[in-house]
């Protein structure tokens, strides 16, 4: 277990030093998260957690108030290390719900397939079908509201983050950055490479929770042709 | 009651101290890019410090009230007038009904934060007013404020009826905030940071060597930066992990982008630094083509700086609290 600062309010714990076997990391990550959540530490105002890490978000002034003599980090770092240390059981281990996410690869929507492809050796119907052959497991959502961050990627398609990102990224538009796969549930800022679009709307602030998919869920991905997409997106 | 917005400006959105507790669903936190000069500008016109009010983006907003209000405004070296009369930061005046307030484009600094008495009456969505400008949600229907918008005010307070009572002479008091605290340009020149996971990945002291300019992609969600190009010394692909308004994160084309109020919640480019919070507020006044450098600070002058920022507000509380009563 590691701890980093990420700026004054806030404080990362890494459980994990890489994703390693991702669904045994999501169980690590998923128990720290409750952990923290049960102990609910004076002046933490917020908790998230990504792939390896739990973020944990304070105000430095309770904290602070709490710490007296120590300096704030070294008290919040104790009292999070004696909550994760408690010997819990944790029954979330399983699948949450399975969402198939229709995805339309088509070449307009698919603006980085062909570099994938070239990447993975492959051709770009090869990397379709890969793509939307595997199951997925959310293991975080985050980025822009609703954005699935998703393990299960076949390696062979893993491929680097864009060299700078692109200032839009179309909605619905289903990327791979690294080893990782998610959907962008609007049009934002990105530097994963796109290699199709899904007219599935993933955030939606009226509803509670706003995002559709959420950490511990699985996903499958469903090739669907223009026509269909055009349907569904209406 | 309400506000008629006849010119909106450049980039005007309503906001207030963001949307905290919706991390975990993607939503950043955004609010006033300055969420210190929000307070300071609510508590000067007696509202509650989270309440709704305007963040102009370089001025050159026209604004007429339909019944009488008090405002006030804070952040940046903005010319604000009142019915013909400057209104400096961090003063609380009288806008009558029907007269105009008048914000010109700013001769440097980026951003202001003005609030009307009552605050802005719209829905509160995931627990905020404030404009998701990216996802289209909160503030005034999800989006900047347009030439002809007209917005619903909330009801004024008993604290604003007193500070009202005492502007019927003068209409602009002459008392307020501390002056830095209206003006909240970088007064060192610097930006001060603590370093991030990524730090020991660039060569040494690369962040503070350097001088960089802000570019004119730059927007609510972060500070794009050119100059020296950051390169690392072991190139890694970074497993995505929570980053904050205030982290640089390099790209690997090498020029930092320094993340504000409406960035993402969760990022995979390696974290060279933190701007430390007390700091965020000149970040927030960076325009494209100003020049920025950097000071590293450790974790400790961090908590220090934001203890000693949240003493001087907490004075500044209990003086508005006797000043209305």
């Amino acid at each position: 277990m590691k701890f980093v600062a990420l700026g004054d309010s806030a404080l990362v714990v890494h459980l994990r030093e890489e994703l390693g076997k991702p669904n045994e990391t999501l169980t690590v990550v998923r128990r720290a998260l409750e952990l923290l959540q049960r102990a609910a530490l004076p002046g933490v105002t917020e908790l998230t957690a990504s792939y390896t890490t739990v973020a944990i978000f304070f105000d430095p002034v309770i904290v602070a108030r709490h710490a007296n003599d120590e300096s704030s980090t070294q008290w919040l770092i104790a009292r999070v290390t004696q909550t994760l240390r408690k010997p819990r059981a944790f029954r979330g281990k399983g699948c949450g719900k399975l969402f198939e996410i229709p995805v339309c690869y088509d070449g307009e929507f698919a603006l980085d397939l062909a570099a994938v492809a070239q990447h993975a050796g492959v051709s770009e119907q090869e990397v379709v079908r890969r793509h939307s052959g595997g199951e997925y497991r959310v293991h975080c959502i985050g980025f822009t509201p609703g954005f699935p961050y998703l393990s299960g990627l076949p390696v062979e398609l893993a491929i680097p983050r864009r060299p700078s990102p692109r200032k839009h990224v179309p909605m619905g538009s289903v990327a791979i950055g690294g080893e990782q796969t998610g959907i962008y549930p609007q049009t934002s800022p990105g530097g994963w490479n796109v290699i199709g679009r899904t007219p599935r709307r993933l955030f939606d602030p009226e509803q509670a929770p706003p995002a559709l998919l959420q950490a511990g869920d699985c996903v499958r991905f469903h090739p669907i042709t223009r026509a269909e997409f055009e349907t569904l997106a209406r | 009651m309400k506000l008629h917005v006849a010119r909106a400006g450049f980039f005007t959105t309503v906001q207030d101290l963001g949307r905290a507790g919706y991390r975990a669903s993607g939503v950043s936190v955004g609010g006033a890019l300055d969420p210190h000069a929000m307070r300071v500008a609510n508590l000067l016109v007696g509202n509650n410090e989270a309440s709704a009010g305007l963040e102009l983006t370089l001025g050159r907003a026209r604004l007429q009230c339909d019944d009488d209000r008090v405002i006030a405004w804070a952040g940046g070296s903005f010319d604000v007038q009142v019915g013909g009369h400057p209104v400096a930061g961090g003063r609380p005046a009288l806008l009558r009904k029907g007269e105009e307030l008048i914000a010109t484009a700013p001769p440097d600094g980026a951003r202001a934060w003005l609030v009307f008495s009552g605050g802005f009456d719209v829905p509160v969505v995931l627990g905020s007013r404030s404009t998701d400008f990216r996802s289209n949600f909160g503030g005034f229907e999800g989006r900047a404020l347009r030439d002809g918008d007209l917005l619903n005010l909330g009801k004024s307070s008993p604290g604003t009826g007193r500070i009202a009572a005492r502007l019927l002479k003068s209409h602009i008091a002459s008392w307020g905030a501390p002056n830095e605290w209206s003006n909240t340009r970088s007064s060192h020149g610097f930006l001060r940071f603590i370093r991030g996971a990524a730090s020991s990945q660039f060569s040494h002291a690369a962040l503070s060597r350097e001088s960089f300019q802000v570019t004119a992609e730059s927007d609510r969600m972060g500070v794009r930066l050119k100059g020296a190009k950051l390169m690392r010394t072991e190139i890694t692909d970074l497993i995505s992990e929570a980053v904050v308004p205030g982290t640089i994160q390099v790209p690997p084309d090498g020029h930092p982008i320094l993340l504000l109020g409406d960035c993402q919640t969760i990022g995979g480019y390696p974290k060279i630094a933190h701007v430390i919070s007390v700091d965020l507020p000149a970040a927030a006044q960076l325009r494209p083509g100003d020049a920025v450098r950097f000071a590293e600070v450790t974790l400790e002058q961090a908590h220090q700086l934001f203890l000693a920022r949240e003493r001087d507000l907490q004075r500044f509380r209990i003086r508005i609290r006797l000043q209305t009563q």
